[in-house]
């Protein structure tokens, strides 16, 4: 809402503060001016000129030279290459020494080798926004009226010498979207009166019935309707007054009849329409909901397919407005209209939100409709279009108003006691100032029985229950008044969730390993939704994706973790080491949303040691993604829970992947990226992996409790096995662990080769095992006897000792 | 004899004095003082010595070994010493040289923001509460006051999954949830998570964005407590001697409903870029929650009262780390995300 203090002065003093400061005030007392606009833009020495004479440049066919009068006996020769210039117009010119906006300096000048000492202007030339210039000047240069005189200061006579607010309107203040009801919220703010139009104008001795009989065939949408008819129009262009305050506004003036409704609308935020009468042609209108594929071609010349659920005025055969949205072409007021139908209606908002979106069409007037216009001010309104168009247009308005009008115009009532509004606030603000609020505010308030009985005006459609007035006396007593207190009373525990401290030991180890986190987008294309994907399940998908990058909800955060590596390593990073902790979206509930599981995913690309000066490097594999998960699951105390077992994923290496499962459960997945993928990507040696959070972190584990350091010395006995390349090594590892008797204490591998000392498609893997008992020193004969027991079962199994 | 011994000595100790390490000092304690050396030698001779001149040599043959001896230890100790000071000096590095990089990472800076705000609520008996990115419309809007139709709603251009299904366009629906969920016992949470809008991406705007938003409800929660609350926000954020400042706004889940501004944490008030010359920079949205929610929520408005705020992890990451493009947080540069690797204060 774009506010004209000129024209706001016309409502209520505000001279006592500069712009600035009221633009502040307004903002703190609750709604938010985003810019004071200074419309001069600091413009000087544009003044009012008379083109004296008119004569063709004799070098340049489109500059004409301008003899041109800028006060008393001070002409001036001026070059202008504006189409419509003429001689005997007054026009604006801008003097040597101007400035004019965007940092332009008029000098004197030759033009073609012809003096010029000055521009005639355009109103874009002096900073206004070219569409809301009257179309007749919007290519050309602006003329003002005959009477205007030469030298006077030009940007008072178009109204550029005034300073407008741009107010940022919450939806709830859409009172705030007429200047009256800026007016109201300016006259609460600094304690002054309101001063309405005066509306008074002689009528003609024929009755508004006899021409037009109006009727609605859904109240419920439409509750009120009321039309007057104005004769004898005379269309013209508007006065410049009413122009400067409409381009103020940001509309561009038409004519007399089409501004006046524009300036109504404005001015009580009551969208009104202009019809022409004899265009009508049955002398009559019907409010209805449209036919299902009913056509009308609205005024900006589109052909419109409406649904049954679209309210149109009709001449009661065929549409010629869409309620509140916008006029039929087929009863557009023209040059040529005489008489005019003023329409001023109640229309229900969410039919007008709902048709305006569907059709594309949002304009001034359905943006007030959808929030709901006063029914208290659509029949003044209709008056003081009924009186404008006489006083600027020379109408003769015939008596009576035709309407139909089941409207309820009750005031909302609200009761609420002062002790409440200070029990929210926090405050102990007195009844007088309490009441004296209310008063500033102009709603209607008794105190009675300790209790304030208010009723709100209809224009504050936003004052429903006790807290809104909660807020108004907050807003105006100053919210810098209310003090800094903490919630009292029973003290809860807060504190994280089991599951929101464990997340962040996963940070901790994945941090602690040297990884970054990311985060990347939930929303992914369909072809990467479900690639890596743990489970692959039905996807969730946008009903109106905005781009094809964006159209499913993932199931895997490995694709968008592998995007950000080759983002980095496009960009020269030899080394990326990523995880990122986010949900995947899996098939459906019961609720009919998506299964929400959270993950953890790393991925590691390029080099994992790089000491540069040692010349030490190697590259990742493998066995670095996860040494990282086994640190996870130590960290977690799932490590014995924890088993690996080869995997398959599609994109990633057949020899070089891992199913990770916890209690024998698939909860994860390790390995290296594809050649094939790590191609495309130009990506080297690249290793993801991805976890199911949501199952390892709700994994119940024993409470922590100490084992004795080992007072008894421990004995190791190793074994080497010959074993096929592809042997799991943590089978073997595993029939070791069964076998070994409670004095195995643990098994690791120490060595693993593979070379020219071994037959090919062999390998040796040599284990180291520990037995030891906490109570005492184990005898050799003891170990021995535990560890052949181990032997015996690696060789049922067909191991071979070497 | 003495003769012999005398001169023993003087051999002893100038082979003492010659050796240039630990083995010839070996030997030479060997050949001299050894069972087969030549003072045991003489000892051994002793016998045929006259009673009277025994004594006397023994005292002399052991001051000898003692010379000797004492020779010996001191050029050990001399030795050993040496020995150390060259390897020391072989050992001697460039110490200016880089250490081994030791791989160190980091949160991300909006996880750095979320837990920020997450650690100062939870010092105050607030919970985390968490819930699903893609929400029933009904949790996400008409819970919370915005029924179908509601002009608001275009405050929030909407992902939608089916007509009753949509990517979160807050976290609020959790607000609801929790109220839910809480059947009617006061409680005070922080919601953090993921949220969704319909918006191309740009330096100002991600149709992905983080938002943290706290919800208290009990008997007699003030306005007065919200304002107290979001000023220890301020100072915790962007530093102790922040003001703060309430502006009447609009949400349709709260009545009233404000806006805080911080004073501005680069030019302290006067006006600078940060604040646009206004001294003031917009942080978040709050107020009191609606009776509405907290009816459709299963608490009465007569007797519960409640506040709420939601603010952008984003817009506080990027005020207070001076970030010019909210796409920063989603490239996943590591270039951006290991700049917020260190402490602060």
């Amino acid at each position: 809402m774009l506010v004209s203090l000129n024209w706001l002065k016309q409502y209520v003093n505000i001279d006592s503060l500069s712009p600035e400061d009221l633009a502040e005030k307004i903002t703190r007392s609750g709604i938010e001016v985003d810019a004071v606009i200074d419309r001069s833009q600091g413009m000087t020495n544009v003044v009012v000129g008379y083109v004296v004479s008119k004569e063709k440049h004799p070098d340049a066919d489109k500059l004409n030279v301008c003899q041109v009068e800028v006060g008393e006996g001070d002409v001036r020769q001026i070059i202008c290459g504006a189409p419509n210039v003429e001689a005997g117009q007054k026009v604006i010119v801008a003097l040597p020494g101007a400035r004019l906006p965007g940092g332009v300096k008029i000098k004197k000048a030759k033009m073609r080798g012809v003096e010029s000492n000055g521009m005639i202007c355009s109103l874009q030339e002096l900073g206004v926004e070219g569409r809301t210039v009257p179309k007749a000047y919007a290519d050309g240069i602006y003329v003002l009226p005959e009477d205007a005189v030469p030298g006077s200061n030009a940007l008072e006579l178009v109204g550029l010498s005034d300073i407008v607010l741009e107010l940022g309107l919450t939806p709830n203040r859409s009172d705030a979207l007429s200047m009256l009801g800026v007016a109201y919220e300016v006259a609460a703010i600094l304690s002054e009166e309101v001063k309405l139009p005066e509306i008074n104008y002689a009528t003609a001795s024929e009755s508004a019935e006899n021409f037009i009989k109006v009727s609605t065939e859904a109240p419920e949408l439409n509750p009120l309707y009321a039309a007057k008819v104005i004769k004898n129009v005379k269309i013209a262009e508007s006065p410049l007054w009413l122009q400067h305050y409409l381009m103020a506004a940001g509309i561009r003036p038409h004519n007399n009849v089409v501004d006046i409704t524009n300036y109504i609308l404005m001015e009580y935020g009551q969208p009104l329409h202009a019809f022409d009468y004899d265009a009508l042609k049955t002398n009559e209108i019907v409010v209805r909901l449209a036919k299902d594929g009913e056509k009308i071609v609205t005024l900006d010349d589109q052909e419109r397919t409406l649904q049954a659920h679209n309210l149109v005025i009709t001449n009661g055969i065929e549409p010629v407005a869409v309620a509140g949205v916008m006029g039929g072409a087929n009863s557009e007021v023209t040059s040529d209209t005489t008489t005019v139908v003023i329409e001023a209606a109640y229309f229900d908002g969410f039919t007008v939100r709902r048709t305006s979106k569907e059709l594309g069409l949002r304009s001034d007037s359905s943006a007030r409709f959808e929030k709901g216009v006063d029914p208290n001010r659509v029949l003044v309104a209709a008056e003081r279009a009924a009186q404008l168009l006489s006083e600027l247009a020379g109408g003769e308005v015939l008596q009576g108003t035709v309407l139909v009008d089941q409207l309820d115009k009750t005031p909302t009532r609200v009761v609420v006691s002062p002790d409440f509004i200070n029990a929210r606030l926090g405050m102990k603000i007195s009844l007088e100032d309490m009441l004296s609020i209310l008063h500033r505010l102009q709603f209607d308030v008794e105190a009675a029985n300790g209790l304030l009985i208010i009723d709100a005006p209809t224009r504050r459609q936003d004052i429903k229950i006790e807290e809104d007035i909660v807020e108004e006396i907050a807003r105006l007593y100053g919210y810098d008044e209310i003090p800094m207190t903490l919630p009292e009373g029973a003290v809860t525990i807060g504190g994280l969730t089991s599951y929101q401290e464990k997340r962040r030991v996963v940070r901790n180890v994945m941090e602690g390993a040297g990884l970054l986190q990311a985060v990347t987008y939930s929303l992914t294309s369909a072809e990467l939704a479900q690639k890596f994907a743990l489970k692959v399940e039905e996807t969730t998908k946008l009903l109106m994706p905005m781009s094809e990058e964006r159209t499913t909800l993932r199931q895997s955060l490995i694709p968008h973790l592998i995007e950000a590596a080759s983002y980095n390593v496009a960009r020269k990073a030899d080394s990326v080491s990523l995880y990122e902790v986010g949900s995947v979206f899996l098939g459906q509930t019961e609720e009919e949303l998506p299964y929400e599981e959270e993950h953890l995913a790393i991925v590691l690309t390029g080099k994992w040691v790089d000491n540069q000066w040692q010349g030490e490097k190697r590259s990742v594999d493998f066995f670095v993604a996860k040494g990282i998960i086994e640190a996870l699951f130590d960290k977690l105390g799932l490590t014995e829970r924890v088993t690996y077992e080869k995997g398959s994923v599609d994109g990633l290496h057949p020899g070089q992947t891992a199913n990770v499962l916890l209690d024998g459960h698939k909860i994860g997945i390790i390995g290296g990226l594809h050649p094939a993928e790590r191609k495309k990507l130009d990506l080297k040696e690249t290793f993801v992996a991805e976890l199911n959070l949501y199952a390892i972190l709700n994994a119940v584990t024993d409470a922590l409790v100490y084992t004795p350091v080992p007072r008894f010395p421990e004995i190791s006995r190793d074994i080497a096995l010959e074993l096929d390349r592809l042997k799991p090594a943590g089978e073997i590892e595993s029939i070791i662990r069964g076998a070994g008797t409670k004095l195995l204490k643990d098994v690791k591998v120490f060595d693993v080769y593979e070379g020219e000392k071994m037959e090919a498609g062999k390998k040796s893997v040599a284990f180291s095992l520990t037995y030891f008992d906490p109570e005492r020193t184990l005898t050799d004969e003891e170990v021995t006897n535990a560890h052949n027991k181990v032997l015996k079962a690696l060789a049922e199994a067909g191991a071979e000792v070497r | 004899m003495e003769q012999q011994l005398k001169q023993l000595e003087l051999e002893a100790l100038a082979k003492i004095e010659a050796a240039s390490n630990l083995k010839e000092l070996n030997e030479v304690r060997v050949a001299y003082l050894g069972k087969k050396g030549p003072i045991t030698d003489l000892l051994k001779g002793m016998g045929k010595l006259s009673p009277e001149e025994r004594p006397k040599m023994g005292a002399l043959v052991n001051t000898v070994r003692e010379h000797v001896t004492e020779k010996l230890e001191t050029k050990v100790a001399h030795l050993e010493e040496q020995a150390v000071l060259e390897q020391l000096e072989k050992e001697a590095i460039d110490v200016t040289l880089p250490g081994r990089p030791v791989r160190v990472g980091n949160r991300h800076p909006l996880t750095r923001v979320v837990e920020e705000i997450e650690d100062l609520f939870l010092s105050m008996g607030y919970e985390i509460a968490e819930g699903p990115e893609v929400e029933k419309d009904y949790y996400n809007f008409e819970a919370l006051n915005l029924p179908k139709g509601h002009p608001a709603r275009d405050m929030q251009d909407t992902f939608y999954i089916t007509e009753e299904t949509l990517l979160r366009t807050h976290t609020s629906p959790v607000q609801a949830r929790t109220m839910i969920e809480k059947k009617g016992e006061p409680f005070r949470i922080i919601c953090p998570g993921k949220v969704f809008r319909r918006d191309n991406d740009d330096a100002t705007h991600s149709h992905q964005f983080m938002q943290v938003e706290g919800l208290v409800v009990g008997e007699n929660i003030r306005m007065s407590d919200l304002k107290g609350t979001l000023d220890i926000i301020a100072k915790k954020m962007f530093g102790a001697d922040r003001e703060i400042r309430l502006r009447p706004s609009f949400f349709p889940f709260t009545e009233p409903s404000v806006e805080m501004d911080i004073s501005c944490f680069k030019c302290g008030g006067s006006g600078c870029n940060v604040c646009k010359h206004t001294g003031w920079i917009e942080i978040l949205g709050a107020g009191m929650v609606h009776p509405n929610v907290l009816e459709m929520g299963g608490y009465d408005p007569k007797k519960y009262s409640g506040f709420a705020f939601g603010i952008g992890a984003e817009r506080i990451a990027m005020l207070k780390y001076g970030v010019e493009d909210i796409r920063h947080f989603y490239t996943n540069d590591t270039r951006f995300i290991s700049q917020f690797q260190r402490t602060e204060g």
